[in-house]
């Protein structure tokens, strides 16, 4: 019996081929041979052999207590097989077989995109025996604490911390960043992602499922299947249908004694496309978000943010990149690219956030450093000071200058003031006691937010908030920037959390976007959580959608595909529901026949994987940038 | 207690869902099944001392679905 089972499950196309071909010929048989009594035994073949897996199915649920469609045509065939009208009976098995091989192949389509995130998981990796020798073994046999040797452009098989060598790894399947990033020993590495060149040995921490990269797939694979309520209702609806429409078929035989009718219902009463519109479409959909770094959790998730009317944003790491840039720089004298030049030296003695900005930024225009540097000491919270017998720098905070009594100018506070007023960090730099430079510091803008921010209200989303623990000062700095609609500053993580709640009061639907460590409350409390930043284990746990990538182009699309995910599903779910009426209408008029009524419910299904499948093509909206500009301005 | 993950060819009926959590859940010592109907995978926790992976594969094989590959990872 299992045996067959599975020989009827693998050789279930060929079978359909042979039903096509034996319908044919009985075809042929009648029309141009005129030899009936062929025709008809082809006919009966055919039912035949179509009938044997779908009552094979029928049966094996009915074990499980489950009434599926299966048996709804089984029943319908061999009714139709008592009254002897074979043609149909053929003609039935053959439609519902085909429609579920191409139900198959279309299916396939929309998993697409997750089958080809869940190839690119390690399959093998060259593990390090103790004698040094390596050999190559299934990830799914490696524990932690196993070394394992990654060579240049390979994969990186495990989480893990390299121990040995270096290397470019390639983390865009974990950060959706595809610049190389530089790793050596000690530094943390990513199972999924690449070597562009080096040899590493790296020490596993994780393995397979426990990895970033396999939570990422887990939490897609499941999202595709945790569906939206619209599926949820469907899902229920069909196992009470489905029973139904047997009994209905039953009444139909009692109360009009008419056998062939009662049978035309069951076929015509299979659930059909109504049990397989709504969940397409969130496969697709989730599917589309996840090819372009866009993690939903699950139909919910997807419906809910559908449905966002307010976006409530982090400032620090979600607008801005939480990297130090310089803002501007003030040169009182008239060898500015000398003291620049002298200034990132001093700066790239120190490993400081605000001079590692200073060092890119000089080196950016160009510069390259001349003189020759005094030795620097380091002054606590005030900054560098050196000296030789050349000249006596001064690198740092006003303090310092104070502390070493260097005057300050009017002009000179002017500028310093300015910069302050903007919520900059400033950097001074006097040299023989002369101030020189005032340069300000501060956190990046994320090149995309205005053009996404802008997007999303394109979009339809009607407010957008901006919730920040900064000072005053350098929020609304960012905010004049940005279409952004209100600005709350010095807040503490509590603080956010009471205004999600306070905007919830006030009926809105809420997303909040955080970088889902120190904003975890208010992602939770949110309507919609979304994780914006690395892929975190963090992110992945609080947030109902994850943007791998941190951009908000990527924000945009997650919120047009979710809309048009719940769009979709309504479509088919009008579909669905449309043909079962006109069905039942044709088959009131008397134009629907159990053959007919098959053929139109196979149409009928693969129209809504067709539609859903228009989600997969959906790429992310490239901006007009001219636009843009213009509705800012 | 073990996390069993059973890997299936193609699932295509979502009848065939409902058919695979029922049969697997009602065997002795299995808690948590999971059907993920996309990525064709069943997942459960089986107490070891009652049933086995192989067992779980050999009742989704009865009711014809090939398992393709199983996992087993023990959990405290």
């Amino acid at each position: 019996m299992t045996k067959l089972n599975i020989w009827i499950s693998k050789h279930q196309n060929q079978m359909t081929v042979t039903i096509a071909i034996l319908i044919a010929i009985s075809l042929i048989s009648k029309f141009l041979l005129h030899f009936e009594i062929a025709a008809t035994i082809f006919m009966i073949a055919a039912s035949i052999i179509g009938a044997i897996p779908i009552a094979l199915h029928a049966f094996t649920a009915l074990q499980n207590k489950v009434i599926s469609i299966e048996l709804l045509v089984t029943i319908a065939v061999i009714g139709a097989f008592i009254i002897g009208e074979f043609e149909e009976s053929a003609v039935v098995t053959f439609l519902f077989l085909f429609g579920n091989y191409l139900e198959q192949k279309t299916l396939e389509k929309t998993r697409s995109s997750v089958k080809s995130l869940t190839k690119m998981a390690p399959t093998t990796a060259e593990l390090v025996n103790e004698d040094g020798q390596t050999e190559t073994v299934d990830v799914d046999d490696l524990d932690e604490g196993d070394h394992v040797l990654v060579k240049p452009g390979g994969q990186i098989p495990v989480d893990g911390k390299i121990i040995d060598g270096t290397g470019y790894m390639n983390e865009a399947s974990i950060t959706g960043e595809s610049t190389p990033v530089k790793k050596g020993i000690g530094d943390k590495v990513f199972a999924g992602s690449l070597t562009d060149n080096g040899t590493i040995t790296v020490e596993t921490t994780s393995v397979g499922e426990d990895t970033t990269f396999g939570k990422i797939i887990e939490l897609v694979e499941e999202a595709q299947d945790s569906q939206s309520p619209a599926a949820r209702f469907i899902d229920k609806f069909a196992t009470y249908y489905t029973p139904a429409v047997l009994i209905i078929g039953i009444l139909v035989w009692i109360f009009t004694q008419d056998f062939p009718l009662a049978i035309t219902v069951l076929v015509l009463g299979c659930p059909g496309a109504l049990v397989i519109g709504a969940p397409v479409s969130n496969v697709a959909g989730i599917g589309n978000g996840a090819k372009n770094g866009i993690l939903m959790k699950g139909g919910n998730a997807v419906n809910s943010f559908a449905h966002v009317d307010t976006l409530v944003l982090d400032k620090t790491g979600t607008l801005t990149t939480g990297k130090m840039s310089v803002t501007d720089v003030d040169n009182f004298g008239n060898d500015k690219d000398e003291m620049l030049s002298l200034l990132s030296a001093v700066e790239k003695t120190s490993d400081h956030p605000l001079g590692q900005a200073i060092v890119n930024y000089v080196k950016d225009l160009g510069i390259t450093e001349t003189k020759k540097l005094p030795e620097l000491d380091t002054v606590k919270g005030q900054g560098l000071v050196g000296q030789n017998d050349q000249f006596k720098i001064l690198v740092g905070n006003e303090r310092l200058m104070k502390n070493n009594d260097v005057q300050v100018s009017a002009t000179q506070r002017k500028a310093i003031n300015s910069r302050m007023n903007d919520g900059d960090s400033v950097v001074l730099m006097a040299v023989d006691q002369e101030l020189r430079l005032v340069v300000g510091v501060n956190d990046q803008l994320r090149s995309d937010a205005k053009e996404g921010l802008q997007a999303l209200k394109d979009a339809g989303l009607k407010r957008i908030v901006m919730l920040t623990g900064d000072n005053k000062v350098a929020a609304q700095r960012v905010a004049e920037r940005l279409p952004i609609d209100e600005v709350h500053a010095e807040l503490l993580p509590e603080d956010k959390v009471e205004y999600v709640k306070k905007f919830q009061e006030q009926g809105s639907t809420v997303a909040f976007v955080g970088d889902g460590i120190n904003d975890s409350p208010s992602l939770a409390t949110a309507d919609i959580g979304i994780g914006m930043g690395t892929g975190t284990d963090v992110a992945i746990e609080t947030s109902d959608i994850i943007l791998v990538k941190s951009s908000f182009d990527a924000l945009a699309h997650a919120y047009v595909l979710a809309k048009k995910t719940v769009a979709n599903t309504k479509e088919n779910i009008i579909i669905a529901v449309g043909t079962v009426a006109l069905l039942l209408l044709g088959l009131i008029v008397g134009i629907i026949h159990m053959g007919s009524g098959m053929f139109v419910h196979e149409v009928s299904i693969l129209v809504v994987i067709f539609n859903a499948m228009r989600l997969i093509r959906n790429k992310p909206a490239k901006l007009d940038t001219d636009q843009v500009l213009k509705t800012a301005n | 207690m073990a996390k069993v993950i059973l890997q299936l060819g193609e699932l295509t009926c979502p009848s065939c869902m409902t058919k695979i959590q029922k049969a697997v859940q009602n065997q002795d010592g299995v808690s948590n099944v999971k059907v993920l109907f996309n990525a064709g995978k069943v997942r459960a926790d089986i107490d070891e001392s009652k049933t086995s992976a192989d067992k779980l594969s050999e009742v989704i094989t009865d009711l014809g679905y090939e398992v393709l590959k199983t996992k087993v990872k023990e959990i405290a």
